[in-house]
Formats: C-alpha cells, structure tokens, sequence
C-alpha cells in the first residue's frame, strides 16, 4: 500500500485547492514496510481508544482508580510479610517493601498490559474486521492505557521514598529513560502476542502462564545478586533485568552492571524490531482470520 | 477522471485451513506427518475472480448480486481491510467506507463521547467532528439523551446517531453496504435523502443493498456480480431488472406452447401473457412515465362464446390495486368463432407507483358464470421512478407512498 500527496485543484463548491491522496491497493508482498506516516496520521484514534479504555476501565466499581495503584502496592504488601518477616531478608540499605514495590510498579504494568493487548484484536474484531486503520493501534492502545496507570503508581512509589528518608541524587533524572525502555519492552512483548492470538488461539492459554514463569526470572521481588554469578549474564537476556537494575540504581544507589544492562537493551532493541516486522507481516490477514 | 480503477482483482480463500492449521497442535501434527502426505483435504473459494471495472468521478454505482456472491468482499478490499490475492485497485480521493453502522460504539460512553470515538474510527479529524457537532447531533434527533450511556438508547435513537456520524464523513469516495436495511421508514428515507446530497455533490458512492428501488433511484450504473465475477456492468435500470428476472420465476412474458399445460378449459386456453412498453422492451423494467402494455392471448375451442377477458395488478404487499375489464366494443357481449385472440390493455404513464407490480389474468363469460382460466401472478414486471424531476416525485429523492403516482394539475394562487 503506497500513498502519495499531490496537490490539485479540484471543482469543489468553495474551489479550494486540496489534498488529493492515492491509495493503491495490491496484494501483500513479503517485503512489507511499516507506514509511520501512516500511523502518525491515525493518532488520534490512538488517543480516544486509550481514553475510552480508560474511562471504561474504573466505571462501576466502588474504589474506581485506586485499583491502578492498589494492584502492586498489595502484591508487594505480600510478598514484604512472606521475605522480611520470615525469611528475615533484607537485600540492602533500601527496606525490602520499597524494594518491592519498585518491583511491582513495573511488573504490574507488564502484566496488566501483555494480558489486556494480546486479547486485544480480538476484542476488537468488530473494529478490525469493518474499518481500515493501522491494526497496530489496537493493541498499542492497550498498553497506552496502562501507562497512566504506571504514572499513578510511581506516585506512590516516590511518596514511599520520601517516607523512608531515602535521599534522591541527581540520578533521577534518568528515571523517564527506564520508562521509555520499559514501555518499549511491554510494547514488543504485546505486539508480539496480540498477532500471534489472531492465528492461534492457544496463545490465551499460554500466556498466563508465561507471565508466571517470566516474573520468577525476574528480579522483581528478589535482588539480582541472588543469582549464581556466572549465570548473572544470562539472566540479562530477560531485558526485565536490566531495566529493573538500572531503574533501582538510579532511585536507591543499588548495585548495578553496564554490561548487563546493554544485553537487556540490544535484546530489548531485537525484540522490538522483529515484533514490528511479525506484526507488519501477519496483520494483512486479521481481517480474514478474525 | 477515473476515481477508482480496479484491474483484475481477485480474492481467494482456502477453506478448511482453519480447520487444518490453527491450533499449534495442528501446526505439530502436520509437521510430523510423512511429507507428500498433507492434507489434501483444502477447497479453495475464489470469493472474487478478475474484476475489471472503473468509476468516473461523481459516479453513484450500485452494486447487486446474491448473498455471498462477492459485493462485500469487494468493498472490503477497496476499503482496504482485506487484501486482495491479486490484481490491483487505484483509488483517488480520501476513502469513507460504511460497511456497518456503528462501528467502535462502546455501549458504556456517553452519545456525545461516541460521536468522537465513532468520527476517529472513520478516520474523521477531532477538529472535524467539533466542526459538523452541532449538525450530526441536529440529524440523530437525540438532544437529549446527549449524555446517556448509548447502552440506553432505543435501538433506533443508536441507527440514528450512528447514521448521523457516517453521514457527515464527507470523503471523495463513499462506500455503503446495506446499511438502509434497518431503522424505521422515515429514517430510510433520511439516509437515501443524505445519500442522494453526497452524490450531487460531485462525490463518488459505491452502495451494496438488497433494496432494488434504492438501487434504481439512487445509482446511474450498477454492477451484477455473481459467483465472485461481473456479471453485467450497465445503466442501473437493466441490471436490475436483468437482476430481478434472473430471481423471480416469473418473469415478463410468459408462454403456454402444449395446450394440456395450458390454462384453460374445453371453451378456451391461455397461450401467452406478456408486458411491455412502446419500445418492445424485452426486458420486465419499465419507466414511470411510459404507459406499460398487458397482452392476453387465448385460444378459443368452440364458436359462439361470449368471452371477458380480465386483468389484476398486484404489488409487493400483495395489495390489488386495481382491475381491468376488457370493454372493447368489438367482441363485447358479441359471440366469437373459434381462433387464437390477443386482448391488449394500455396502463397509463405515471399511473403505477415503482416497484413491482404482479399481473393475474383471467377470462370468463358471465351468464351464466363460467371462469375458463384465471392464472394468477401469470407475469411480474418492476416499474422505475428514477430522478430526472419530469415523474410524479419531483426532486424528492426518498421513499414515497402509495400505490399509485399519479401526476395531477396543480394550481397554487397568491391569496394576500
């Protein structure tokens, strides 16, 4: 699909000069390319989708948005009572709840995302199977929706440090660049599943599971230093781990590897470019396969 | 200027291939199977083969055909929700397609959220909809309601709002697909009046429906596309009534050549009952302001019979609406000899209403009363009421009641 813009004038009422776009339409060619012009032109459907998902989300319950922040701050709750209480860990100066709750900001928002955008097309079906737009807008949409979330939870997350009297450095100006790596990861991983379900349903099974066994290998709840030394790099080809690291090191100082961290990224990088191209590639068929 | 050109557009589907390959447990078994022994249990459906057509710039194209016949698959490829297996379409112009009313609505939001959420799904700009707010809200009727969750709206306040948002899109090119099969009468009429303004207005529609007389009135040309192929590309008025002939059993003429067959008695046997106009149309579509032509012919077994032929005119809703006696001073109440005779009646230009119209023949002497034959929806033909403004419908472009379109002499006096 090429569009190209020229100028013509047209016999219209008001005989205005417009914008006349051509659409040629062909069969798929394995050398498909992303249109970001294109996308860029829909991005308002981007933000009324992720709106209404908003809106939509909260409406109807008693604690409305407080669930956005609820969700980590109890996973964490309960994972403070079973490692500091019992187990008696505290992995450094930082109290084991903040560092949960670190953790948990950023798992929420993975989880909470990979599971709504990959049911997302299929949810959609009606949109996808009756009005043309970049189908990548769909489950983008999803996980856009969750972002707010994550802005609402790191809230608290910062009230937690104020609390604990942990002084901030200027360090913390990197913070949005561990956002932005996180949401490219959540976007890859979503993109990822979302085009995968349309052909194979078992997808729906598959990911709760691959959550599960994706938030064990992952320094959420546990200190990377936990780790067998000589698997430490492996365990940074989960790019969770190196987002996390970093994302810790900039709040509380934590021990942190830049190796590790560029695994986490060139494989973040690989993940992300390889998503778009499957995505590109499979999302000429939703509409025959929904 | 050529709007949409389509070149050897094709569209094929494998079936069963959901069946074979859409669970990963198929994935693995077929891998496993021996090779060369695949499944050759795979059809393949060709939903649209080489179609070839182009549409000039203000063109209104109809576009008919069966259930499943391709006119969807079609729109959805020109739309550019589908891709096409092969060939190519070139589109010149921002495309609106319409392919169901009301995509995007979310149940939940409020009817003035949906109007934004509906216009982005149709790929209209926010600043756009803000633009037409007030008229797309004037169109609905829902004032209102405004601001209820459309999940409480009446079905018909939803057709309405989601009409309404469509209707103001605006693009060069307008695809509809049978979205005038539901709402009520008046809103049908709305949205064919809407319709008919984007049309005149220099735009280009292509519209899918099932309704002929919409067809008929709103589109100059229409395309038949059966079993996925053009069947005829031609002005709207043939098609449809090549269309509407290719459905009915009855068509136009009809003929009785082996007398036991026949209609008809020892007295007399109906051999052909036949429509048409001036122009000897072989077809069953005649134009409102043409007088249309019924013609009985009969054979009469014995001399000396006293014979009234007769006809009834029935429309769609099986209303009669009206019957004709043969009053011709020549044979009435006059004995006749035995021999094949023609009755020919002439209906009135602007007489019948458009649509179509079932003719039921009988013949009878009456005293005492013998019916010979009286062969009920003998013929069937489709009366066209198209916009050229000289017929009983003006410059109005809706649904018009009634049974009859007379055009009568008006006389309108400046009083003060």
């Amino acid at each position: 699909m090429k569009e190209e813009n020229y100028i013509i004038n047209q016999n219209l009422p008001e005989n205005i000069t417009s914008v006349v776009s051509t659409t040629i339409i062909k069969p798929r060619t394995s050398l498909a390319s992303f249109d970001f012009r294109e996308i860029w032109r829909y991005r308002e459907l981007f933000y009324l989708l992720v709106w209404r998902d908003l809106k939509v989300r909260y409406k109807q319950t008693f604690l409305g948005v407080l669930w956005a922040v609820l969700q980590p701050a109890l996973t964490a709750a309960i994972f403070t009572i079973v490692f500091s209480r019992i187990a008696k860990y505290e992995p450094s100066d930082v109290p084991y709840w903040l560092f949960a709750l670190s953790g948990f900001t950023f798992w929420t928002f993975i989880s909470s995302s990979v599971t709504f955008a990959s049911n997302s097309l299929i949810h959609h079906k009606e949109l996808v199977t009756k009005v043309f737009f970049p189908r990548i807008i769909v489950p983008a949409s999803a996980v856009g929706a969750y972002f707010s979330d994550l802005l609402l939870t790191l809230v608290i997350l910062f009230a937690g440090i104020l609390i604990s009297g942990i002084a901030l450095t200027f360090k913390v100006l990197f913070v949005p660049l561990f956002l932005l790596f996180l949401l490219i990861l959540t976007v890859s991983v979503s993109l990822l599943l979302a085009a995968l379900m349309v052909r194979f349903r078992d997808v729906k099974f598959i990911t709760p599971f691959f959550l599960q066994v994706w938030l064990f290998i992952s320094p959420v709840f546990y200190p990377s230093v936990w780790l067998p030394e000589k698997w430490r790099y492996v365990f940074a080809l989960n790019p969770v781990t190196g987002c996390l690291n970093g994302f810790r090191y900039v709040l509380f100082g934590t021990p942190f590897d830049v190796i590790n961290l560029l695994i986490s990224v060139a494989v973040t990088v690989v993940l992300f470019v390889g998503a778009l191209i499957i995505f590109r590639r499979m999302e000429d068929d939703f509409a025959d396969l929904l | 200027m050529e709007i949409i050109k389509v070149e050897n557009l094709s569209k094929k589907y494998v079936l069963n291939r959901k069946k074979a390959n859409n669970t990963l447990r198929d994935i693995f078994t077929n891998f496993f199977r021996p090779a060369g022994k695949s499944v050759k249990n795979e059809r393949i459906l060709w939903a649209l083969r080489d179609i070839n057509f182009s549409v000039g710039e203000g063109e209104t194209v109809g576009l008919v055909g069966n259930n499943g016949a391709g006119k969807s698959t079609l729109l959805k490829i020109l739309s550019q929700i589908i891709k096409p297996t092969g060939g190519e379409a070139v589109l010149h112009g921002r495309v609106g397609s319409l392919l169901e009313v009301g995509t995007g609505f979310h149940q939940e939001l409020s009817g003035r959220e949906n109007i934004f959420l509906n216009g982005a799904v149709l790929g209209m700009k926010r600043t756009e909809i803000e633009k037409k707010f007030d008229e797309i809200v004037a169109f609905s009727e829902i004032e209102k309601f405004l601001d209820t969750p459309v999940k409480f709206y009446s079905s018909g306040m939803y057709m309405r709002l989601a009409f309404a948002i469509a209707a103001h899109l605006e693009p060069e090119i307008l695809m509809v697909d049978e979205v005038l099969a539901v709402g009520d009468l008046a809103f049908q009429r709305k949205c064919l009046n809407k319709m008919r303004d984007v049309s005149q207005h220099g735009r280009t529609v292509l519209f899918v429906s099932h309704n002929m007389q919409a067809i008929t009135r709103l589109c100059s040309r229409a395309i038949w596309i059966e079993n996925g192929e053009i069947k005829q590309d031609a002005p709207a008025k043939d098609v449809v009534s090549n269309y509407l002939n290719s459905q009915s059993e009855t068509s136009s003429e009809k003929v009785w050549r082996s007398s036991p067959d026949a209609p008809g008695n020892e007295i007399a046997r109906l051999r052909r009952v036949r429509v048409f106009d001036e122009k000897d149309n072989k077809d069953s579509a005649f134009d409102i302001r043409r007088p249309v032509f019924v013609e009985i012919t009969y054979q009469v077994l014995q001399n000396e019979q006293i014979l009234m032929p007769s006809f009834e005119i029935y429309n769609e809703e099986s209303v009669c609406v009206f019957t004709s006696n043969d009053l011709d001073k020549t044979w009435r109440n006059k004995p006749r000899t035995k021999g094949i005779y023609t009755s020919t009646a002439r209906i009135p230009a602007n007489f019948l209403a458009e649509g179509n119209f079932f003719v039921s023949v009988s013949l009878a002497t009456y005293e005492p009363l013998n019916v010979h034959f009286a062969e009920r929806d003998a013929v069937a033909f489709l009366i066209i009421d198209s916009l050229d403004g000289d017929s009983a419908r003006g410059d109005f472009g809706g649904q018009i009641n009634g049974v009859v379109r007379p055009i009568l002499d008006w006389e309108t006096k400046f009083v003060e």
